[in-house]
């Protein structure tokens, strides 16, 4: 540090400042000025042409399509939808889909990873051991081929017809787990519960999640709770030794220090990373296509095909894609702020 | 992955941009004399320039297209583009396959990718209007139907209510479905999966109810099922899928040699030709097949081929009856109503005159 720099006030300019080329802050502004123009020129350039090319080939372009009536049915989500719906709406199944199989995942890895970072840190040899195997055989693998795994073990489940029934209304077969669900009356006691029952090909009423789901919701999880353990592992390691000892001292248990002393430390380490971890469980849950859920990148898929609108169905995923992965990362930096200043200035 | 390829095809119609000013010219009317022959037409120049047709096929539908154990391609998609070779290079061999998934196809087209698309696509009028691609033949006629397990006792569609159907993205089976269950107030539940192989996968291992995709499809995927008799077709179609090859819309030359080579294989059985006797064809007496294998009128060039392109579409691809006999008899799938008009079937073609 400059001695008495601090709280000084800078020396005054007799006269005002100038903009002369000379200056390296006015040069520094222009050429960031000169990248963006070029930046904004090339794009502009490219965004004209497609449309001109695009014309010329006699292909449609425009969003136009997005009120048309899709056409198609999507497996039963969290909106209603039927073939007459719109293809907004189909995309709006779609992102929902996307959306609520992220956030569970997230929530499962989060807890399975906390678990597993743990665990690797553990004195006993058979549960760090256990910890390591799973971190390496899940992170040494393709994701892709383990959701085709998780899929494949869904379908390898007993028929509907011999349903496995573990408690009363919840039947789980290869078509899926199906629960009893609450409906609604008029009159006293206004609620119900509908129970799932066998007819014809499969259950009906109640609530179900499909194998799809399930198998993507288990790969998603599974694979990203590999790398958070490892992070989290390494956020434990970059607190002092002396923390826990101090902690030990001070005759807490190896459980509250951990859960008071050692993790709030660990934290800051840990934030930053888990959120790239986040973000890439939500973007690969567009995997879903090679399985069969209905997720915002399947459901764009379909829309692309079924009207041809390449450009525009892409440039909508990615706008999508790219918003919900800003605003997750943008929430994950709150976080980590906020964790920073509980952890004061170590 | 497929996704990403779809992804940069995508991009290849921006970066065509590149190429400013390029596809206007494409697409301006050309000024041309009566009777000349002409050649400007950037595709076919390309594709001499080039040395090979780029075809745009399936990623495996026995009898339509689909490698050999040698890797070798085959089936009547296959042949509608080496008879495209056969006529505008003179060998049926100089073709460069492009598999693609059904989401794939349109994309690859308009982006330059592949000069032809011939992967049995249903043509429809927002494919012909709205994609900027013709379809200037029709190489097979197939309908919607629905494959099921004997076991379900399903006899019809109607018995299909509230069943799990599979199907494929971007398929007009998809929306085909909808519709009919709809028209007769049934439900039913969706399971969409992109390939061929794993939504067969899904359906053999009892994910579905029934796979629904068009019906020779549905023959050669009851072909490949570990018990084939355990599985079979319904008898309802449930809509019209005519199948041909597409070709972008702004090379009107090239959508004729397209056109007239789907024609010559189908006009080719017509006049009794095949590919063992086209070499007797030249001492025939018949106008017809004169003027096919280019002894007299010049067809040909009116093409920018040479005079012989016909004969060699025949002597090295076959007729269409040859064609069908090769890939689709062994499937055990009829002929059905892809016969020549004269044998009760809806194969009219116009003549070579």
């Amino acid at each position: 540090m400059i001695p008495y720099a601090h709280g000084t006030a800078p020396p005054m300019r007799t006269t005002p400042r100038r903009v002369s080329w000379t200056d390296p802050r006015v040069r520094a502004i222009a050429w960031q000025l000169a990248v963006v123009a070029a930046l904004i020129a090339v794009i502009a350039t490219v965004a004209l042409q497609t449309a001109i090319n695009l014309r010329a080939r006699g292909i449609a372009s425009g969003f136009d399509f997005l009120t048309r009536p899709a056409g198609f049915e999507i497996a039963r989500g969290l909106l209603p939808f039927s073939s007459r719906d719109s293809y907004t709406r189909a995309l709006l199944v779609g992102l929902l889909n996307t959306v609520r199989v992220s956030l569970l995942g997230i929530a499962i890895a989060t807890s399975l990873g906390l678990l597993i970072g743990v665990a690797r840190l553990s004195g006993i040899w058979i549960v760090s051991t256990v910890a390591r195997v799973y971190v390496e055989v899940t992170r040494n693998t393709p994701l892709l081929l383990q959701l085709l795994f998780w899929y494949t073990v869904t379908q390898a489940l007993p028929a509907p017809s011999d349903a496995l029934n573990p408690l009363p209304g919840v039947y789980l077969c290869f078509r899926g787990l199906f629960l009893p669900a609450p409906i609604w009356h008029d009159g006293f006691p206004w609620i119900d519960l509908e129970q799932p029952t066998l007819v014809g090909f499969g259950f009906q009423g109640g609530t179900s999640v499909s194998p799809e789901f399930a198998a993507l919701l288990v790969g998603l999880s599974t694979y990203t709770a590999a790398f958070i353990g490892e992070t989290v592992r390494a956020g434990i390691l970059a607190v002092g030794r002396g923390q826990a000892e101090a902690a030990a001292a001070l005759g807490l248990s190896r459980l509250h220090a951990l859960r008071f002393v050692v993790l709030p430390q660990a934290l800051r380490v840990i934030v930053p990373p888990t959120t790239s971890q986040y973000l890439n469980l939500f973007k690969n849950s567009s995997l879903a296509v090679a399985i069969g859920f209905p997720d915002l990148m399947s459901i764009t898929n379909t829309t692309l095909n079924q009207t041809g609108q390449a450009i525009e169905a892409i440039a909508l995923a990615m706008i999508v894609y790219l918003g919900i992965s800003l605003s997750l990362s943008a929430g994950m930096n709150l976080y980590n702020r906020a964790t920073l200043r509980r952890g004061g200035t170590a | 992955m497929t996704m990403t390829r779809l992804w940069i095809l995508s991009f290849a119609i921006a970066a065509a941009a590149c190429s400013a000013g390029e596809p206007r010219d494409q697409s301006a009317p050309r000024i041309r004399t009566a009777g000349q022959p002409s050649t400007a037409t950037p595709t076919l120049d390309s594709v001499r320039a080039r040395g090979f047709v780029r075809c745009g096929v399936s990623t495996g539908i026995a009898g339509f297209s689909t490698q050999d154990t040698q890797g070798q391609w085959q089936g009547i998609d296959v042949d509608v583009c080496r008879a495209i070779a056969a006529a505008v290079l003179g060998d049926a061999g100089k073709v460069r396959y492009t598999p693609l998934t059904a989401a794939q196809r349109f994309t690859a087209l308009q982006s330059g990718e592949i000069d032809v698309l011939s992967r049995n696509t249903t043509v429809t009028f927002q494919r012909d209007v709205q994609l900027g691609i013709e379809f200037p033949a029709i190489n097979w006629y197939d309908g919607t139907g629905f494959i099921v397990r004997k076991a379900s006792k399903v006899q019809s569609v109607k018995d299909l209510n509230g069943a799990t159907i599979c199907m494929q993205p971007g398929t007009t089976t998809e929306t085909d479905v909808a519709d009919y269950f709809r028209k007769q107030h049934l439900t039913f539940m969706p399971v969409v999966i992109e390939r061929l192989e794993e939504v067969t996968n899904a359906y053999f291992a009892g994910r579905c109810d029934a796979f629904s995709q068009d019906r020779s499809t549905l023959a050669s995927v009851r072909a490949r099922a570990p018990n084939p008799t355990d599985h079979m077709v319904l008898s309802d179609v449930i809509s019209k899928a005519p199948f041909g090859p597409g070709v972008m819309s702004n090379d009107p030359r090239w959508i004729e040699i397209v056109r007239w080579s789907v024609y010559a294989l189908i006009d080719a059985e017509e006049l009794g030709l095949s590919s063992k006797t086209i070499d007797r064809a030249f001492e025939s007496d018949d106008p017809d097949v004169r003027r096919f294998v280019g002894k007299t009128d010049g067809f040909g060039a009116m093409l920018g081929l040479d005079p012989q392109w016909a004969f060699r579409i025949v002597k090295q691809v076959g007729s269409y009856a040859e064609s069908l006999e090769r890939n689709i008899a062994p499937l055990g799938i009829d002929r059905g109503i892809n016969r020549l008009w004269k044998d009760g079937g809806v194969l009219y073609v116009p003549a070579l005159r």
